[in-house]
């Protein structure tokens, strides 16, 4: 049994608006991470997915505030907790060096006017040790040397514009970037969102091929495409309304879902399989419910097809289903 | 595929070139097809192999380089009246909308490209129509504007504007990339209801097979600037040895496929 490497604890987080309202993006996650394991969230878009990574990095940029519960990263031996600390500071002690972030969008995270190379050498100088020296080249070597390490074609993919580049050589620049410290853990807020399939499944091998190479151990796998976790990710936890409504492993959760939000979800999904082809995929209807005002009861009630009259009024807490946690009096 | 239905876009060997010289670059290679009123075509392709160029060409915002392109067995000359039929439904529908002014403003702008313009009423009740064919109430979007809606809703929006317009043929260029799966499906839902309650000829550009296959009535299946395959679901689908086919299939990640990548990171099972 391998100690955990990422611990979060009951986090709450919220979004402060103009006139002193919350909106709570992210209530209650609660969830820990061993060495070397992929863990995937997924949900709708406007779930609080992409608060959560925020949280998670541990920067919470005003208006975003936290209102509970902590995230704790191995750091060394010990666990070092991420909230309610100087945001500089975790900047300098933890981030791209423990965790770092593969953002979603690679075209908008690489500055257009500067080679892929300075780009690279930016993130090295600034994360440089306080009173360590580093000259040009050496630098410019690092990069060379981690570009070639992961197996990209640097002398052409380094001297380039990012426009020169193709989708996937951008979003590959990004995880190449991202990782060039070594971080122990990386988040990746759906790394592959904006491509086709085939360039998708290339950016995936590259994820494994670093893990293989061992250049990051853990990470968290951000997407709406359930499939695809299905393929990455070792456990699942899918995301409604800001909570978690079902965590497991990846077999459980996408091929016996439990909660009423996962099976639509996977309702929803298409299918290739001849088999499958008069299946009708059933969208879910409505939106998530606006998290500006204090909801009781259950979060996915009103959308939920199997909803009891007693659904909107009792609050529902995760509790374990069929060897997995589930939020909801009623799965069976 | 014969038809008896009248023939809508008819392409005859037709190319694209972009640049010249050095950086010449063939976008479609002689391509030819024809597409018949009331079908539901896909054009299925990775990024880069010229699909969206060709969804461009059928809007007539290019002329090919070689060959004849017919909308009706006429050239495409006057783009006004050729957009009159053809409309669009393009993949971000953020870049579609004006921020500055509200949604409904701009939908019912929109019904102004018609040639025997609406009179208000009519104009106001067919956005309404078209609102309420995408299951949403007018009320809830009086006086918002585009960025207060979430992508989804903004996408929705494109297509209430297709229901007030009507036009004959709609160019769906990656309608649905934007959009997560439970939305996706919705839209697509939409979009078989252009073509079964209103008649419309639809063109959808996707790079996802899985969607196609779905929806429509036959697929082309592009790469690098050619079709390398066409046929109904079926035909196209199921036991095909065309190598770009295949590999659109391969790459898709789906739950019942055992081993879609290799991870060896998985706690096997």
């Amino acid at each position: 049994m391998s100690e955990n490497v990422f611990e979060v604890d009951h986090l709450g987080l919220y979004y402060l608006g103009r006139f002193g309202d919350k909106t709570h993006a992210v209530t209650d996650v609660s969830f820990s991470m061993k060495q070397g394991e992929i863990l995937g969230i997924a949900g709708e878009s406007g779930c609080g997915k992409s608060t959560l990574v925020s949280g998670l990095m541990g920067m919470c940029i005003p208006p975003l505030y936290p209102e509970s519960g902590d995230v704790r990263v191995k750091n060394g031996d010990k666990m070092e907790s991420l909230m309610n600390r100087d945001i500089e500071d975790v900047r300098a002690n933890v981030l791209a060096q423990q965790v770092s972030m593969i953002p979603q969008g690679a075209f908008n995270a690489l500055n257009p006017v500067r080679k892929i190379k300075d780009i690279a050498a930016d993130v090295l100088k600034a994360h440089a040790r306080p009173g360590e020296k580093q000259d040009a080249k050496q630098i410019y070597d690092r990069v060379y040397a981690h570009f070639d390490r992961i197996g990209m074609d640097t002398k052409r993919v380094l001297n380039s514009f990012p426009i020169n580049l193709t989708a996937g050589e951008r979003q590959r620049c990004v995880i190449a970037i991202s990782t060039i410290l070594l971080p122990k853990m990386v988040i990746a807020d759906e790394p592959t969102s904006a491509l086709d399939v085939s360039t998708q499944k290339e950016v995936i091998k590259m994820i494994f091929d670093l893990l293989d190479k061992g250049i990051f151990q853990s990470m968290i796998f951000i997407t709406h495409e359930l499939p695809l976790l299905y393929h990455v990710a070792d456990n699942i936890a899918i995301m409604y309304a800001g909570e978690i409504v079902e965590k497991g492993t990846a077999e459980q959760v996408v091929k016996d879902p439990r909660h009423p939000y996962t099976q639509a979800l996977m309702g929803a999904m298409l299918s290739t399989e001849a088999s499958q082809r008069g299946r009708h995929p059933v969208a879910i209807e409505g939106a998530p419910p606006s998290l500006k005002n204090k909801i009781v009861g259950c979060r996915f009630a009103p959308r939920c097809s199997k909803a009891c009259p007693d659904c909107k009024k009792n609050t529902q807490n995760l509790r374990i289903v069929g060897d997995r946690d589930v939020r909801c009096d009623y799965a069976k | 595929m014969q038809s008896d239905k009248p023939i809508v876009f008819s392409a005859k060997r037709i190319s694209k070139d972009f640049g010249a010289g050095k950086s010449l670059k063939t976008a479609v290679k002689d391509v030819s097809f024809d597409i018949y009123d009331e079908e539901f075509i896909s054009i299925v392709g990775g990024s880069g192999c010229g699909k969206s160029v060709l969804a461009k060409i059928m809007l007539g915002l290019y002329q090919p380089t070689r060959g004849q392109f017919l909308y009706r067995d006429k050239p495409i000359k006057n783009l006004k009246d050729h957009w009159n039929e053809v409309q669009s439904v393009f993949q971000d529908p953020f870049g579609c909308f004006n921020q500055f002014f509200t949604i409904r403003s701009q939908l019912e702008d929109a019904l102004n490209i018609l040639k025997d313009k609406p009179s208000k009423e009519e104009v106001r009740r067919r956005v309404d129509e078209g609102l309420k064919a995408v299951n949403v109430a007018p009320a809830d979007i009086e006086g918002k504007y585009p960025f207060e809606l979430s992508g989804g809703q903004m996408q929705r929006m494109l297509l209430a504007r297709i229901f007030a317009l009507r036009p004959k043929v709609l160019i769906a260029d990656e309608a649905t990339s934007m959009v997560d799966a439970c939305v996706r499906a919705n839209i697509l839902d939409y979009l078989r209801k252009l073509k079964d309650e209103l008649k419309m000829t639809v063109v959808f550009v996707t790079h996802d097979i899985g969607l196609a296959n779905y929806v429509s009535d036959r697929i082309f299946i592009m790469h690098d600037g050619k079709i390398v395959n066409q046929g109904t679901p079926a035909e196209v689908l199921d036991n095909t040895n065309e190598p770009h086919t295949l590999r659109l299939l391969d790459d898709i990640p789906e739950v019942h496929k055992t081993e879609w990548i290799k991870n060896s990171h998985r706690s096997k099972k």
